[in-house]
């Protein structure tokens, strides 16, 4: 199963045939403490690149983006009832969103995880 | 950014904390440490926290025509700088201070700041300034064009000032000058610690017992470093400063008032000196005493969403049928109250408490009420 990542700070994960969807724990590091988070109903449909859910911190808020095209299949209400989670386990447990893409071609000219390493060290 | 960022005396300590330092006021500042600013807040709320505010602009205004601790000196002083500002300063006593702000012509407030009688005899016609670190430059100079030839402004460059906040604060810094422990609310004494002269005032701007520091640049380090030697004090940056000032509804000087806002619109009345109110004779006065006789046309308000989503600066205010009446000045999360807090200002027919209104966050209306400030309850020292 390998992972891949935007260089807006999302991982995407393909499993069977669904789409995990998060935001990195670089990504979590840099918000600081979390406190808000706003998910898309079930079914709703994004283009790569629409805003889908919606992250705030102490500091402020963020956009969380469609890494892919697809519909919402599933989504994380423990990260709604307690924001803290995405500061504890960003990459595992407190995951966003499950798409069902529309093209999984799209998730493969993501980043790979060398080259999302890369590019957060630039 | 064309201009250097400036560093305080301290910053090489944030540095070795582990602060993460951004741009603030034209100096580079820690907006938090490792704990980050959830845990500093509560910290602070609970225990102690240490807060360098040596950014901000400290100076002294001197009387130059009557001599320092003779007859009169004070009242010369505080006379000049009551025609800039709407409080009590004739009557202030020694080593008493109090928070004022500084108006313009049309009666807006250029600063908010606090303005000290040094308890020492032969330091009257002298007052203590500390005023905002963005708003320094402009206040000296305007100081200065205002008092004219009668009055010396003295910037004190280079110092440090330190903010001990919290609930454990008077007891820490009694550790090492016993005689903070029983010094009022808004007083000011110098005083000795580990041997270095230093001036401290009980106050501060969390809304928590504490005290600030006012030291050579020279000794910041030190005293920094004595104090964060006890277990209950932690290192606090701006994040949670920021937090902590709007759970305890204080306002952020460009964000909560800037120069079009008048200290009734602020809701900042108890500003006004009662003897001031009466007799005037501070700039903008028609304009503030029309608007405390009459009400303003708009009032800064607590805002509490009544879900969990933030509203921050910017958001627009409607009622509930959808008329616009505000804008949110300072919003966020507020740890203590464990869930969004906001500050901003209303139409006055809408500013009453308990008013439901919307906050329209990212284009969805989020119900909201207006509420009384502060959020969370001060929690000042009374003796």
């Amino acid at each position: 199963m390998t992972r891949k990542f935007t260089k807006d700070h999302e991982w995407v994960e393909q499993d069977g045939d669904g789409s995990t969807i998060g935001i990195t724990a670089h990504a979590a590091e840099q918000l600081g403490d979390v406190v808000f988070v706003e998910l898309p109903e079930i079914g709703a449909v994004f283009s790569q690149g629409d805003d889908m859910a919606v992250v705030e911190s102490v500091k402020a808020a963020s956009d969380v983006y469609a890494p892919i095209d697809g519909e919402v299949v599933a989504v994380n209400n423990d990260i709604v009832d307690e924001p803290a989670k995405v500061n504890d386990d960003a990459d595992g447990a407190a995951w966003f969103v499950k798409l069902k893409p529309t093209d999984a071609s799209q998730i493969d000219a993501l980043m790979d995880e060398a080259a999302y390493k890369e590019f957060t060290q630039e | 950014m064309t201009d250097t960022l400036k560093r305080t005396p301290l910053y090489d300590l944030h540095v070795a904390l582990g602060g993460k330092m951004v741009p603030f006021a034209g100096y580079e500042m820690p907006v938090q440490y490792a704990q980050g600013v959830l845990k500093e807040h509560q910290h602070t709320r609970t225990k102690a926290g240490l807060f360098d505010v040596s950014h901000m602009g400290q100076c002294f205004l001197n009387s130059k025509t009557v001599e320092h601790g003779s007859d009169g000196a004070h009242e010369m002083i505080a006379a000049a700088l009551e025609k800039l500002v709407p409080g009590e300063i004739q009557k202030l006593k020694p080593g008493r201070m109090r928070y004022s702000l500084l108006l313009s012509e049309k009666g807006g407030v250029l600063d908010d700041f606090m303005i000290t009688r040094p308890p020492m005899a032969n330091a009257d016609g002298r007052l203590f300034l500390v005023v905002n670190a963005a708003r320094k430059d402009h206040d000296y100079a305007y100081l200065q064009a205002q008092l004219g030839d009668e009055v010396e402004l003295q910037i004190l460059e280079g110092f440090g000032l330190l903010a001990l906040q919290g609930p454990m604060a008077a007891q820490v810094l009694a550790d090492h000058a016993p005689e903070v422990a029983t010094m009022a609310f808004m007083s000011a004494r110098p005083i000795k610690l580990a041997g270095i002269d230093v001036f401290v005032s009980r106050c501060g701007y969390t809304g928590e017992d504490g005290f600030e520091i006012s030291c050579h640049g020279k000794d910041a380090e030190a005293i920094a470093k004595l104090l964060l030697d006890h277990e209950d004090v932690e290192p606090i940056g701006l994040g949670a400063r920021d937090s902590l000032r709007l759970e305890a509804g204080l306002c952020l000087y460009g964000h909560d008032m800037d120069e079009s806002t008048s200290p009734v619109e602020a809701n900042l009345k108890f500003a006004l000196g009662k003897r001031r109110r009466e007799e005037g004779g501070f700039l903008g006065a028609e304009r503030i005493m029309k608007e405390y006789h009459d009400n303003p046309s708009r009032l800064r308000v607590g805002i509490a969403p009544s879900g969990r989503a933030p509203a921050r600066e910017g958001v627009e205010i409607q009622t509930v049928e959808g008329t616009v009446i505000g804008k949110i000045t300072s919003g966020g999360f507020g740890p203590t109250h464990n869930g969004p807090v906001a500050m901003g200002y209303v139409d006055f027919e809408h500013s009453h408490t308990g008013t439901d209104v919307n906050l329209i966050v990212r284009g969805k209306p989020q119900a909201a009420k207006i509420v009384d400030m502060p959020i969370v309850p001060q929690n000042y020292y009374r003796g």
